[in-house]
């Protein structure tokens, strides 16, 4: 035995094949514990994620109640007359909700999980966006651009016709 | 304005923008004569001066029957200048004296003027008075001469006068004490110091004044009696003879006066005329040795030799007109004849003396559309051979003037347009492909030498000539005057009535006459006197290949119960397409709201007996008119008794004949005004063809008020029979004005408002529910303005939202008259500071553009007030919602803005009417005012808000346009090399 194969190295990892586990895993290591932790460390890190998008998609379903304010602000400025500011504030205080309304499964889906309850964020997503909306929509009313009044109704009504007809005057 | 609905807020938006700018409407000094027009007249001609000195422009002056002096140029026939007078000023002669001065005498021959001939200025003015209303006759002596001082002589108020013709002052008048004595005829023979007054006393005492020139002294009076009377007219033959005819017009009287003596000469007609029949008329002529007289439509000149006796020279069976004569020479005169002979008129020129050798025969092509010859004028001028040549003046029957010289005409002019008794609008033919009567521009060059200077223009760098040039390229715009419809409907073509019974077509682009009809005569009616114009056939929709026609209401002679006479006119064309001579006079004609298949609309015509004829007289007609049989209702207003009568159809007229077009009336409903305190001074009633766009008014606050609009409401004003004189000629405590809406169907009076201390004369508009009228108040010594609006209150309720969401309401449903209507009205009172003659309002497509007022200003211009100023709501301070709507805090009185005459610095003498046609373009109203002259322009109450303006810089927009579109290409392509770029990095 002295001479022939003196050294090889096998590049292929046998390591987790437990067939070749010949050679003992060195000691403090344990290979189960490895595995073990592993699976703990991504379940935590999981269900810190799922926390955090939890937490996200309130913080999205919050967002437009600040957006509301803001609209709130800028329509109290805006005044009760029409002109061009106004109108402009009015339609995107509509524009808005509805757009957003309009995405709502886009915004939450990068908090979709199964483990994540979304149904309480898009509750209040959709709440807060309908309030958008009211408050866009009361705006108008007072700025009477609502047909409300009986007078938007009848402006463009024709005169009635009368049944009998009469003519006549000062003899020619 | 609703502001507050929610239909297109943005157009709102800029409406309201636009409308809270000043109402001011005012043009340009630049667009003046772009859209509008302006025609002056004289009208028909009474009488006619020439002067034609070696020096000066030549020219003649006329006075005509519209009360006007003018100075007309005569080799163009344009007006140097002109003098309306008033209608209580109406012109009895003219003259030119001293070459210089043209004296007038009006007004019952109680005002005499001097003008100064070459501008028209008044040199003097002196008032004759005496003691009745006579004759008035004005007379000027050439050489008759007191003090150096040319002489007039006026025969005026039964008083002979004789005026200084430099100053104007009276040298002396003289009274005839004779009882009943009526002067005929004032002459002045030639070369003597005489002037002889002649006249009839009683019917059948003849009286020969002579006075002595110089100092007005009574010479002679001499006075005859022929037993059998004489006819009220004088023909003069020499200036010692005249020539008379007796009461029964078969006898001529050649009565001479020679050395103060009177002498009769009988000569019976028929000893020198072998075939007349009927009683002769003279011609008033005054021709030296001949008289001509007119049996039945026979002109028959007679010559006057020696001793009273009497010869024909000539018969003439045409229509002719005699002119006065005129001295050629020291011995010799000249007149002339105007012969109307079918499509030709033939002119004669004689000397007095030698009847056989014509001066001058002509014979001129006339349009027939002219009628007969009227009057002729004469007038001579030296030819270079020292011949003399003749240039007449002459009027026709449809009132034109024309200027004939050389056997031609050198001009014309259309003086019937100056007496327009009733205006209706028309619609152009449709523009069809390959039959445009447009001129397409000349060629390229002149194509590009337009758009070159348009775009000089644009940029600034025009010279005065080219800004000339683009302004008259601006006027002459072919587009304007094109015979065809155009997009917004601002070509129209305007069918006029004149008083001449002609009816002209103007086209509204340039006023040009389109043509032109006289209305026939025909066998049974020989002289149609025209009333009134309405539309007969306004095709659209199934009927477009037809053409639209008028009707023309005439009347067979002066008084109300001749018959009439209908008849239709092809307004494309002019051509009469029918007429019908009626066996019914026509005191009322009432167009129903109906038309038959071919869109000829129903008309009802209301005999002197009330019986209501229905005209077309077809079957399909009658079915229509028996389906609405007993909702057609009429009433009748009589003025002279104070009584306004509402009528109903009866029955089939149970007459002699069975006409089933033809129906018998029955009096519904009358109501008296008590005749100690009330006279019927003005009625008034909406337009016909109106629109009105909603019912509903909105206020600031939301609410609603619905207006009561009504085709069937009559507005009354009543004066008391005081007041009913001129301004100033009572108290205020007897003097007031009643005004009432009273509805026409059943009679109820609606509303009924009493001022006191006001007077007449009053003129007033009805427009959807508002009547506005003027008046005079004498407590505060000023015009006022009234306004009254009326809503119906039954309406009020229908405010719930849901229900007229849904449709569940009745608000649009046909209502009855006979179900009480419970109205409120408003109203309010102004002071305005003009006198008015006429008030319109305008009228737009489909009654959505707000409404401005046209009121015709004593001045003769055409004001526009915005209908806001006249709001009864107006309060001196309104709310913050009442001015956003835009009411106007109220003032004691209305403003008058400079720039809003819509007339800018024209006039349009003798203002009559106003009248408002739409165009197609809803903002845009065409107004057409007239009296002697025409006016007609273009309106847009609320601004052109539908179409951008005149003055809109397309080129502007162009060079935008193009400019974005090559900012999109380069950065396009710029952004698509960057991306390259990007991909290599």
């Amino acid at each position: 035995m002295g001479s022939g194969r003196r050294w090889a190295v096998s590049f292929s990892d046998n390591s987790t094949s437990p067939s070749c586990r010949d050679i003992r895993d060195p000691p403090g290591f344990t290979r189960a514990s490895v595995d073990q932790d592993d699976s703990t460390a991504s379940r935590q890190k999981k269900d810190a994620e799922s926390n955090w998008k939890a937490q996200k998609a309130w913080e999205v379903a919050q967002a437009p109640f600040k957006n509301l304010l803001m609209m709130g602000f800028m329509m109290w400025m805006a005044g009760n007359t029409v002109h061009l500011f106004s109108i402009g504030i009015t339609f995107s205080a509509l524009w808005q909700p509805v757009s957003a309304l309009q995405g709502v499964g886009k915004v939450f889906e990068p908090y979709k999980d199964s483990k994540v309850e979304l149904l309480g964020p898009k509750l209040l997503f959709i709440a807060l966006n309908l309030g958008g909306l009211a408050l866009g929509v009361w705006k108008l009313n007072t700025l009477g651009l609502l047909p409300t009044h009986a007078s938007d109704w009848v402006s463009s009504l024709p005169p009635a016709q009368e049944v009998e007809y009469s003519g006549g005057g000062i003899p020619l | 304005m609703a502001i507050r609905s929610f239909f297109v807020p943005f157009l709102l938006l800029v409406l309201w923008f636009y409308s809270s700018l000043s109402p001011v409407l005012s043009l340009y000094e630049d667009q003046v004569g772009l859209m509008d027009w302006h025609q002056q007249y004289i009208g028909k001609v009474k009488q006619a001066v020439f002067s034609t000195q070696k020096t000066g422009r030549r020219r003649v002056i006329v006075s005509t029957e519209e009360n006007v002096i003018a100075s007309l140029d005569l080799r163009h026939g344009e007006i140097f200048w002109r003098h309306l007078l008033g209608s209580n000023d109406v012109i009895d002669g003219i003259d030119i004296g001293l070459g210089k001065y043209v004296i007038t005498l009006s007004s019952g021959g109680s005002i005499l003027r001097s003008w100064n001939l070459p501008d028209g200025q008044m040199v003097w003015e002196s008032f004759l008075q005496g003691p009745k209303h006579s004759k008035s006759l004005l007379l000027l002596p050439t050489n008759l001469k007191i003090e150096k001082d040319n002489v007039i002589v006026v025969f005026s108020n039964d008083r002979l006068h004789a005026v200084s013709c430099i100053d104007g002052e009276v040298l002396w008048k003289k009274d005839f004490e004779t009882e009943s004595f009526e002067t005929q005829q004032v002459i002045q023979p030639p070369g003597s110091d005489l002037i002889y007054v002649v006249g009839f006393a009683a019917s059948s005492q003849f009286e020969m004044y002579q006075i002595n020139a110089r100092n007005g002294e009574l010479l002679k009076h001499e006075s005859a009696i022929f037993s059998s009377g004489f006819l009220r007219e004088l023909s003069l033959v020499s200036s010692e003879t005249v020539v008379a005819l007796d009461s029964t017009g078969s006898i001529l009287l050649t009565i001479s006066f020679q050395n103060g003596e009177i002498s009769f000469q009988q000569t019976p007609i028929s000893n020198i005329v072998e075939d007349s029949s009927g009683p002769a008329v003279i011609i008033p002529s005054s021709v030296p040795g001949i008289f001509a007289i007119k049996i039945n439509s026979v002109t028959i000149f007679i010559r006057v030799i020696g001793k009273g006796k009497l010869e024909v020279v000539e018969k003439l069976n045409q229509e002719t007109a005699v002119s006065n004569a005129l001295p050629i020479s020291e011995s010799q005169q000249a007149f002339a004849l105007v012969q109307h002979a079918g499509s030709e008129i033939h002119l004669v020129a004689k000397l007095a003396h030698d009847w056989d050798a014509n001066l001058l025969k002509e014979s001129i092509k006339m349009d027939q559309q002219r009628g007969i010859p009227h009057k002729v004028f004469i007038n001579n001028y030296i030819r270079t051979d020292r011949s003399h040549g003749f240039r007449l003046l002459i009027v026709m029957e449809d009132h034109s003037l024309l200027l004939l010289q050389q056997g031609a005409i050198v001009w014309s002019r259309e003086d019937g347009l100056a007496s327009i008794i009733d205006v209706t609008a028309s619609e152009l033919p449709v523009e069809r492909d390959g039959v445009s009567v447009a001129k397409v521009e000349h060629n390229l060059f002149e194509w590009l030498k337009g758009h070159m200077l348009k775009l000089k223009g644009t940029l600034m760098l025009a010279s005065p000539e080219d800004v000339a040039a683009i302004q008259s390229m601006r006027l002459k715009s072919s587009e304007k005057s094109k015979m065809a419809r155009d997009h917004n409907g601002f070509r129209k073509l305007l069918i006029v009535l004149t008083r001449a019974g002609k009816l002209f077509a103007l086209h509204t682009g340039d006023g040009h006459i389109v043509w032109s009809h006289l209305l026939h005569k025909s066998e049974a009616c020989q002289s149609p006197v025209g009333l009134n114009l309405y539309q007969w056939q306004v095709p659209h929709h199934h009927a477009l290949d037809e053409n639209p026609s008028v009707l023309v209401i005439s009347r067979c002679g002066p008084s109300s119960d001749a018959p009439g006479v209908l008849s239709f006119v092809d307004t494309y064309t002019g051509k009469e397409l029918n007429s019908l001579s009626l066996d019914h006079a026509v005191v009322q004609v009432i167009p129903l709201p109906h038309t038959d298949s071919t869109e000829q609309r129903l008309h009802l015509l209301i005999d002197s007996d009330k019986h209501a004829h229905l005209y077309p007289k077809t079957s399909e007609a009658l079915g229509i008119f028996k389906r609405e049989f007993s909702n057609i209702y009429w009433y009748s207003v009589e003025d002279h008794n104070s009584i306004i009568k509402g009528h109903a159809l009866k029955c089939k007229c149970t007459g002699e004949v069975a006409d089933e077009f033809c129906f018998d009336a029955r009096d519904l409903w009358s109501v008296v005004f008590p005749s100690e305190s009330e006279k019927i001074t003005a009625t008034v009633t909406r337009k016909l063809n109106e629109m009105v766009h909603t019912q509903a008014k909105v206020m600031a606050d939301q609410d609603v008020m619905y207006k009561y609009i009504s085709r069937n409401l009559l507005f009354v004003a009543t004066v008391a029979p005081k007041g009913s004189g001129e301004i100033g000629s009572v108290t205020p405590e007897e003097s007031w004005l009643v005004a009432y809406l009273i509805d026409i169907v059943t009679g109820r009076i609606l509303y009924r408002v009493t001022h006191h201390g006001a007077q007449g004369p009053v003129h007033a508009v009805f427009s959807e529910n508002w009547v506005v009228y003027h008046f005079f108040n004498l407590r505060a010594h000023r015009y006022e303005m009234s306004v009254i609006e009326i809503y119906d209150q039954s309406r009020a309720d229908n405010k719930d939202v849901w229900k007229l969401v849904l449709g569940k309401h009745n608000l649009t449903s046909r209502i009855s008259l006979f179900s009480r209507p419970e109205v409120i009205t408003k109203s309010q009172s102004y002071f305005f500071t003009h006198s008015v003659k006429a008030i319109a309002v305008t009228s737009t497509a489909k009654g959505i553009t707000s409404k401005q007022l046209l009121i015709g200003t004593i001045g003769d211009q055409v004001l526009a007030l915005d209908k806001r100023f006249l709001d009864p709501r107006r309060s001196v301070n309104p709310t913050q919602a009442e001015k956003e709507e835009g009411i106007i805090p109220l003032t004691d009185s209305l403003p008058i803005i400079p720039q809003s005459y819509v007339t800018h610095a024209l006039r349009v003498e003798g203002l009559r009417g106003i009248i408002t046609v739409p165009a197609k373009l809803e903002s845009t109203t065409l107004v057409f005012a007239h009296g002697v002259d025409l006016f007609f322009t273009q309106l847009a109450p609320s601004r052109t808000y539908d179409s951008l303006t005149e003055d809109f810089s397309y080129a502007l927009l162009l060079i935008t346009i193009v400019a974005l579109v090559a900012a999109i290409f380069v950065t396009w392509r710029l952004s698509e090399r960057k991306e390259l770029q990007d991909k290599w990095r």
